[in-house]
């Protein structure tokens, strides 16, 4: 029996507007993620992948639905302790280093942050101790604590965002578009720190990301996000060898080719929700094989799966 | 035609630590209707490159030497009138000159976020006819029309509606289509993109790409692409220059870089691109870090980051060797000298290029 560390049922996240307009961002989401397993969410802009981060998280209040972390509703209103696991236990890396890090504070003081704030040291030794044993995880040094984020790469500096999430020790990071800032040469070392990581301290990731080549090698499971809603989920596998849904389908074929030959040629797919005639309301979860579900009518579901 | 030539140019940055040499002897060639690429690491100089071909490096920028040729034949256009033929060193061209002649005119630039390079208190409308009336003098209502017939070249739908709409109103890859129907509105000869679609997404990254290929073969533009994205110079370039610590380290067609690389630096981007098959092993990164070039760089600037490096990558700067067998395919790398060891590609990027290679028959 697999251990499920984060269950989100029937997530809604709407953003109210004006009296008569409301976003919905996130409109009934489920899925869940596994300890030391890797969750992708794709998906274009707007789709609502960050928001979904974002509300696991609390930095949005959820309109609607559950979310369950190791066994705590953390969507409704907190308890202290209730607090405490959620902004320990639960990590984000942000986009863009240079803007999630403090100009002002030495990269020593940034790590420490969480450990300040949650005074989980009882001498100034312990304290730098610890950070110093998480800036080699990350493959920085000793003496980078004492720098200013300005004086790194661009690579480094998500390195030491790694490092402020990985401090607290958590069970969940969530990755929101971490690399999608980074050169590619940077963005391979990024990533196989975090696989790194992974097969060390067992966190589990959500991932979220729309660079479909990235989220293909490190994730375990994919859920494909378009207008918030999931419209298809499974196994890595499944999704990049039987995609079923329309959506998906353009997806995967806007994935750019290194192989020019093929490249010039390549027309990608269209997709337009208004014109397709598909709503994304009246759909059911259909199970097409194994984990692999698509969202869809009974009949839209007969004509794709043919 | 050539319409751009860059021989030999040298670009330096003064700072608190010293002075920068961001560029160390570049030499860059575009011909008309022609498609080239320029890829390398963020800080190897090509976005420097292409604001020194547009006149705009910062202010503590300074071209040390070199030139930038660029080369224009007489045309007459339906709009403007006729334009003169001529040639100009834009190194020597005063500010004014420049923004007389050259910027807006002859070349255009779109810029990697289309948020940033849009006037948010301005619609639309206003801002694709701007150019036209400043650089042209245009009446308004030709303007107009000039701007409406470019909104539909860029495919936007329902063009008259959207010439009143403001930036925020429209989505990342609408906007991007705005900037580039700006920078289309004074008929330029070269266009320069950089990284113009980093910050959309895949989808409409592979649309923006189809439309600027489309509008170059409607116009015959030359196009510079800056981008660090290989999947995207495959789609779209005819030649590709890898930059490398200020320097063009490998040039060649698109097949020959992509096909039969042979610096060790383009291997390594080669394979540091993760493709749909790659297995669930280890990505190759290139070790290191590009080097600080506040200092003076001695010998091959790769070197420390090579493992393929020979002694004298240490002492001696590499010059340009021909690959045999081709007349644009040119590596600055000693292993090309004769007398070099034989060294082969690292036997994953061989596999990868085997199996592309197989895909298209070849």
């Amino acid at each position: 029996m697999s251990n499920v560390i984060l269950e989100v049922k029937d997530l809604k996240q709407h953003f109210k507007v004006n009296r008569k307009f409301t976003v919905k961002a996130v409109d009934g989401v489920s899925f869940e993620i596994q300890a030391g397993k890797t969750f992708g969410l794709v998906g274009e802009s707007g789709s609502g992948k960050s928001t979904i981060g974002r509300s696991i998280i609390r930095l949005y209040n959820p309109t609607g639905g559950e979310v369950l972390f190791n066994g705590e509703n953390i969507s409704g209103k907190l308890s202290p302790s209730q607090n405490t696991l959620l902004r320990t236990k639960m990590q984000m890396i942000f986009q863009d280093p240079m803007a999630c890090l403090n100009p002002r504070k030495k990269v020593l003081d940034a790590v420490a942050e969480g450990l300040d704030i949650h005074k989980l040291y009882s001498t100034s030794n312990e304290r730098n101790e610890k950070v110093y044993k998480i800036l080699e995880k990350v493959g920085l040094s000793k003496e980078h604590a004492n720098r200013y984020p300005h004086q790194f790469s661009g690579g480094q500096r998500q390195r030491v965002g790694i490092a402020r999430a990985l401090i607290m020790n958590p069970d969940l990071i969530i990755a929101d578009e971490a690399i999608s800032a980074l050169d590619v040469s940077i963005q391979a070392q990024v990533v196989n720190l975090m696989k790194k990581i992974q097969t060390e301290t067992n966190t589990a990731f959500l991932f979220i990301a729309h660079d479909l080549s990235m989220v293909k090698y490190i994730s375990d499971y994919i859920g494909v996000l378009h207008l918030g809603h999931i419209v298809e989920m499974g196994s890595t596998e499944e999704i990049f060898n039987n995609p079923i849904h329309p959506y998906t389908k353009s997806l995967l074929s806007a994935i750019p080719s290194p192989n020019p030959k093929i490249e010039q040629k390549r027309v990608s797919l269209n997709y337009d929700y208004n014109s397709s005639g598909i709503d994304y309301n009246i759909g059911n979860k259909k199970l097409v094989d194994g984990t692999h579900f698509v969202l869809a009518t009974d009949q839209e579901f007969d004509n794709w799966i043919q | 035609m050539k319409v751009l030539e860059i021989r030999d140019l040298h670009i330096s940055f003064k700072t608190d630590s010293g002075k920068v040499k961001a560029i160390r002897g570049v030499n860059l060639d575009l011909n008309k209707g022609e498609t080239i690429a320029i890829v390398g690491e963020s800080g190897s100089g090509k976005s420097v490159t292409t604001k020194a071909i547009m006149g705009i490096l910062a202010g503590n920028g300074e071209i040390e030497k070199g030139s930038i040729n660029y080369t224009w034949e007489q045309h007459e256009s339906s709009e403007h009138g006729i334009i003169e033929g001529g040639t100009a060193d834009i190194v020597k061209l005063s500010k004014e000159e420049l923004q007389k002649n050259i910027r807006g005119r002859k070349i255009a630039m779109v810029f990697q976020d289309p948020m940033t390079s849009l006037n948010p208190t301005m619609n639309i409308g206003q801002q694709v006819m701007e150019p036209m009336l400043y650089n042209y003098n245009m009446d308004k209502k030709s303007a107009y029309e000039k701007a409406l017939e470019l909104l539909n070249l860029v495919g936007i739908t329902d063009a008259k509606k959207r010439m009143k709409s403001y930036p925020h109103q429209l989505s990342g890859g609408m906007r991007q289509r705005i900037v580039i129907a700006i920078a289309l509105s004074c008929d330029p000869y070269i266009l320069i993109c950089d990284e113009p679609t980093t910050a959309l997404d895949v989808t409409i990254q592979a649309k923006i790409l189809e439309l600027i290929k489309d509008i170059q073969k409607k116009k015959n533009l030359s196009v510079i692409y800056i981008t660090h994205d290989l999947g995207v110079v495959a789609k779209v370039a005819d030649y590709v220059n890898v930059m490398y610590a200020g320097k063009i380290v490998e040039t060649g067609k698109i097949d020959e870089i992509f096909y039969n690389p042979r610096h060790p630096y383009t291997w390594g981007l080669l394979s540091a691109m993760p493709d749909l098959d790659t297995d669930d092993s280890i990505l190759y990164t290139i070790p290191g870090n590009p080097p600080n070039l506040a200092q003076e760089v001695v010998g091959d600037a790769f070197a420390p980051r090579n493992k393929f490096a020979l002694n004298i990558d240490y002492r001696l700067e590499p010059p340009m060797f021909d690959v045999e067998g081709s007349n644009t395919h040119k590596v600055a790398s000693w292993l090309m000298h004769p007398n070099a060891p034989k060294v082969d590609m690292p036997q994953e990027l061989r596999k990868k290029i085997d199996k592309m290679l197989k895909e298209v028959n070849l």
